[in-house]
């Protein structure tokens, strides 16, 4: 079960508690033992932790960064109250603009082009097939790799006037060109990594596809039913629940990346600011310049466009996401 | 194992009239079961090969001479130079061990941090009556998909305010509040399939909460901690951006950190000694992928993280 299921039930289910296998009835188990209602010191005790990181590390920063998001504030000088000043600057911000454009850009092809090779190779490597386990390592490694800064220095170099896609061209005769320097270009070999990376994806496909009980093919086959109806109407139904989390966590993931873009660019966004994602942008405000005010406004604008995203998600799901139970 | 389904052609003995009917209909297929089977591994291996081949790459070339990586697609160097390693390891302010040292500390904090704060939090979500347990058990689902920019500047402010920039807290002291808090949900869905009769037997015998978290949680919980305890190591070696805004001064930089220094003082010249210690910052990921595996895929399998 994933984060976004859960989030689902949760938001569905008006009992108290999250719901959970092992408890029955919300009052706790039926066994000798009678639980007594609230344990809350113990509570207290055991979330002391998280309580004090939620306040001091998460919510007091976003309190103070919707504070700053309405001032001018540099780290030096005390912060100064400019209203909507922030904002109404992002909206006439070309470079800001631009880096909305490449950030959905990169969203839109390689999320879904990541997921499409996950879901394929997932439904190539049958059960039991012989070598699955050492495919789905090969498979899988770069995943682990994919998010260093190690792979993006790599990639730089494959993808570089002098590098291994061009010796590659060069051994049928074609002049390869610099990929990454090139502004056409630059943002396809950072969505080519992203799709690198499909083994993480395919693991869940794997496990999902596994879920589905070997009788509901038998009985596609005996009414009749060829591979790819089988596909259609057996498979891809039952996996819409996993495409779906795999879609809502992919999306809110890839709206954040920095590293690759940060590497591959040199930390410029380049070239002429085709790579330039829109946490790059933010973090050249915020930490390049010290923008600190505009950076918090910026992370604002994230935080709905993530949240608008992912509630478009929740809503179109109704419409293709099959739920069995 | 299970036998390959397109193998039952073969077989005389089908196990069921429904397999026998599923057999039948893959006869119409144009390739006969073997050929087929034998294409399939072919396009997968090819594909595998494919996928490694700029990682094995960068291995062929981080031992050979600079002159012989250029524009070149050979995994077998010519001329073996392990002078990459050496001058990759000095190339910088500091040598590149110092870089990995205060990796390997962060590593370690962090995963202390996690181990503990996450699976204490996780035992209150699992196993404790308290009111409003819903709705914060919700507030830590949302903080999961919270954006890390939308905090990172007043964190900036705060640890500057405390003194604490160019220094490790920054990045070890929010693990020890609990703040990755994917781990949380992650070992929630672990205890919850732990037989509450274990624990209600336990408080029979009088032990109080702390005792059972203690002594029959935790010990249960070998799975779920070392899926946390893999993620944790990958993640924070690999992490990049909050370790890029905290850690400025040379002597405190991480591998990663470092390595992207490599790009300023850019020139072909170095792409050797660049390459070499690129992978020397892959191999703990690498080793850990080795020997973790098991709990990789199941994790990601039942959680369905990254």
């Amino acid at each position: 079960m994933s984060v976004v299921s859960e989030l689902r039930r949760t938001a569905r289910s008006g009992r108290g508690g999250p719901p959970g296998k092992g408890t029955s009835t919300p009052d706790g188990a039926g066994g000798a033992v009678r639980r007594s209602r609230g344990d809350g010191k113990m509570a207290a005790i055991f979330l002391a932790p998280w309580f004090l990181g939620l306040g001091l590390i998460t919510i007091g920063p976003m309190v103070a960064s919707a504070y700053l998001s309405f001032t001018d504030y540099n780290l030096l000088q005390p912060a100064k109250w400019i209203g909507f000043g922030n904002f109404t600057r992002m909206w006439e911000d070309d470079r800001l603009h631009q880096s909305l454009k490449v950030t959905f850009t990169y969203v839109v092809t390689a999320v879904p082009l990541q997921l499409i090779a996950a879901l394929g190779l997932a439904m190539l490597l049958d059960r039991g097939m012989r070598g699955l386990a050492f495919y789905r390592s090969v498979f899988y490694l770069p995943s682990l790799l994919g998010g260093s800064v190690a792979v993006a220095i790599l990639w730089r170099q494959v993808f570089g006037v002098d590098g291994l896609v061009n010796a590659f061209l060069g051994f049928f005769g074609v002049q390869g060109q610099g990929w990454v320097s090139d502004p056409d270009t630059a943002l396809g070999t950072i969505v080519l990594l992203h799709v690198w990376t499909f083994g993480a994806p395919m693991i869940i496909f794997l496990a999902g596809l596994r879920q589905i009980p070997e009788m509901y093919y038998e009985a596609a086959s005996i009414d009749g039913a060829g591979k790819i109806r089988q596909f259609r109407s057996v498979t891809l139904p039952l996996l819409t629940p996993i495409i779906f989390f795999n879609l809502v966590l992919q999306i809110i993931g890839a709206f954040q990346s920095f590293t690759q873009a940060f590497v591959v660019s040199g930390g410029s966004g380049g070239p002429t600011d085709s790579t330039l994602f829109y946490t790059l942008y933010l973090y050249q405000k915020g930490f390049g310049s010290l923008e600190m005010g505009y950076a918090s406004a910026m992370a604002w604008l994230l935080v709905l466009i993530v949240a608008a995203m992912t509630a478009i998600n929740f809503l179109a799901s109704k419409y293709w996401v099959f739920y069995s139970d | 194992m299970r036998p390959d389904p397109a193998a039952g052609i073969h077989d005389s003995r089908p196990d069921s009239s429904a397999r026998a009917m599923a057999t039948a209909h893959r006869r119409r297929s144009p390739w006969p079961a073997r050929t087929r089977s034998v294409l399939k591994h072919l396009g997968l291996i090819a594909l595998a090969l494919i996928m490694l081949y700029p990682l094995l790459w960068l291995v062929a070339s981080s031992i050979k001479p600079n002159d012989e990586i250029f524009r070149d697609l050979s995994l077998i160097p010519q001329n073996i130079d392990l002078s990459n390693y050496s001058n990759g390891w000095t190339a910088l302010s500091e040598p590149f061990g110092r870089y990995l040292l205060n990796s390997a500390v962060i590593v370690l904090g962090s995963l202390i941090g996690n181990l503990v704060s996450c699976s204490m939090a996780a035992y209150a979500f699992a196993r404790l009556e308290f009111r409003g347990r819903k709705l914060w058990f919700s507030i830590m689902l949302m903080s999961i998909m919270l954006p890390i920019h939308v905090i990172i500047v007043p964190q900036y402010v705060l640890f500057s305010k405390l003194e604490w920039i160019n220094t490790f807290l920054p990045l070890i002291v929010p693990k020890l509040l609990a703040t990755d808090a994917f781990f949380i949900f992650l070992m929630v869905q672990f205890f919850r399939g732990i037989p509450r009769e274990l624990d209600e037997a336990a408080r029979l015998d009088g032990c109080g909460h702390i005792r059972i978290y203690l002594r029959i949680m935790l010990p249960l919980s070998g799975p779920a901690l070392a899926t946390t305890a893999i993620f944790t190591f990958i993640w924070t070696w690999n992490d990049f951006f909050s370790q890029l805004i905290f850690l400025t001064k040379p002597n405190m930089y991480t591998a990663p950190v470092a390595l992207r220094t490599f790009l300023d003082s850019t020139g072909q010249s170095s792409w050797g000694p660049m390459f070499a210690m690129s992978l020397v910052t892959l191999i703990p990921v690498f080793l850990v992928f080795l020997f973790g595996q098991k709990y990789l895929v199941k994790g990601i399998a039942t959680t369905g993280i990254k």
